[in-house]
């Protein structure tokens, strides 16, 4: 085979995948998927889903209601967007110090399949030591991205595996568990500390619930 | 740790070994600020960083990565959509115009690095190649930095 036929080869199969991803994309995050976007994640004490954290304790939005809380989704096979929002939030945690002691951080993943509570735990025990891993079955996973309106879907890879595709906002709710604001990916960290604050601080009209 | 790593430059074997003629091109291309993530274990891919600088006075085209610690190592590229929904796919060919560079930084282009043969560990490196369209090639030894590291420095 010479060189130029490997390629060709190589260019074929580079198409085929490009065509599998994006009939992947279209199915499950494009026009073909169900309409949510621009809505706001509901408040935590109108949602409903019961998950597991990575140590094995039963969770659900109730366990977020009482300290202001700050909720990502994600699966630990992401190599490059995962790894970064979860460094970033320590980054932001470390900043932050004893101000955010207390906070709920809790990373949910959109891949039970592959993240089980132990591949949780091994995965979250690399960064900052607040941060919690929830996983569960699909239905309750699926239930969880609807109240907070993430989105995430599966798409086929090449060699047969796959990845999702997922909302990689970060969503930030006050101690009563009212939608305060997200951070997007890739907006800088001087946006984002002021922003947690803000949800740290922000005024409950009452007392703690907890 | 400040890393700055120089492209190895290779006269390439498979230059010498078809028609493809050579030209000054891929000669000229140098290689920076690389690192990458450590793994757990094997199952889930790995991922390179760097940033690859055109040194030169004709534009370069990166065509693909080849290691012995993955077996399909491609370029990636990150995208996120209006609605703040990330995806990644691969990124193909990636031309670099006369004394431009390329980042490949999180959350953009990064070298996904599929079917890991051994786990990357914190502390160790590893080499990968850069091929390029004027058939030269470009061996660069990657850090691997912690699992949270955010850049070259930590
Ligand atoms: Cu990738």
């Amino acid at each position: 085979m010479t060189r130029r036929s490997i390629l060709k080869y190589a260019f074929a199969g580079i198409a085929a995948i490009v065509l599998t991803l994006v009939v992947g994309w279209w199915q499950v995050d494009g026009p073909g998927a169900p309409e949510q976007a621009g809505l706001r994640p509901v408040a935590l004490s109108e949602m409903e889903f019961r998950l597991t954290d990575h140590e094995g304790n039963e969770v659900g939005p109730e366990n977020l209601i009482g300290s202001p809380s700050m909720v990502f989704f994600g699966f630990t096979y992401c190599p490059d967007v995962c790894p970064t929002t979860l460094s970033d939030i320590s980054g932001w945690l470390d900043d932050l110090g004893e101000e955010a002691e207390g906070m709920n951080v809790v990373f949910i993943t959109v891949d039970p399949e592959r993240d089980t509570v132990e591949a949780m735990a091994e995965y979250v025990g690399y960064f900052h030591p607040s941060i919690r891993g929830w996983t569960g079955p699909e239905e309750e996973i699926a239930r969880a991205a609807q109240g907070f309106r993430a989105r995430y879907g599966r798409v086929p890879t090449e060699g047969g595996d796959y990845t999702m595709n997922h909302t990689a906002s970060v969503f930030l709710f006050d101690a009563k568990g009212r939608f305060s604001t997200m951070i997007d990916y890739h907006e800088p960290r001087e946006f984002a500390v002021p922003k947690i604050r803000r949800a740290l601080n922000r005024e409950t009209g009452g007392q703690h619930e907890n | 740790m400040k890393t700055v790593l120089y492209g190895l430059m290779a006269a390439s074997m498979f230059a010498s070994s078809t028609a493809t003629p050579v030209e000054a091109g891929s000669e000229d291309v140098v290689v920076e600020d690389a690192w990458a993530r450590a793994s757990i274990g094997v199952n889930r891919p790995g991922v390179a960083y760097m940033t690859i600088r055109n040194t030169g006075d004709e534009a370069v085209i990166l065509t693909g990565l080849r290691t012995d610690l993955a077996m399909m190592p491609d370029i990636h590229q990150t995208s996120t959509n209006a609605d703040g929904v990330s995806s990644m796919a691969p990124a193909g060919e990636i031309e670099i115009a006369p004394g431009e560079s390329v980042s490949l930084e999180p959350g953009g282009l990064h070298a996904m690095l599929m079917r890991l043969q051994r786990p990357m560990a914190k502390g160790e490196s590893f080499s990968l190649t850069l091929d390029f369209s004027d058939g030269g090639e470009i061996v660069v030894e990657v850090p691997i930095l912690g699992i949270a590291a955010r850049g070259p420095e930590s």
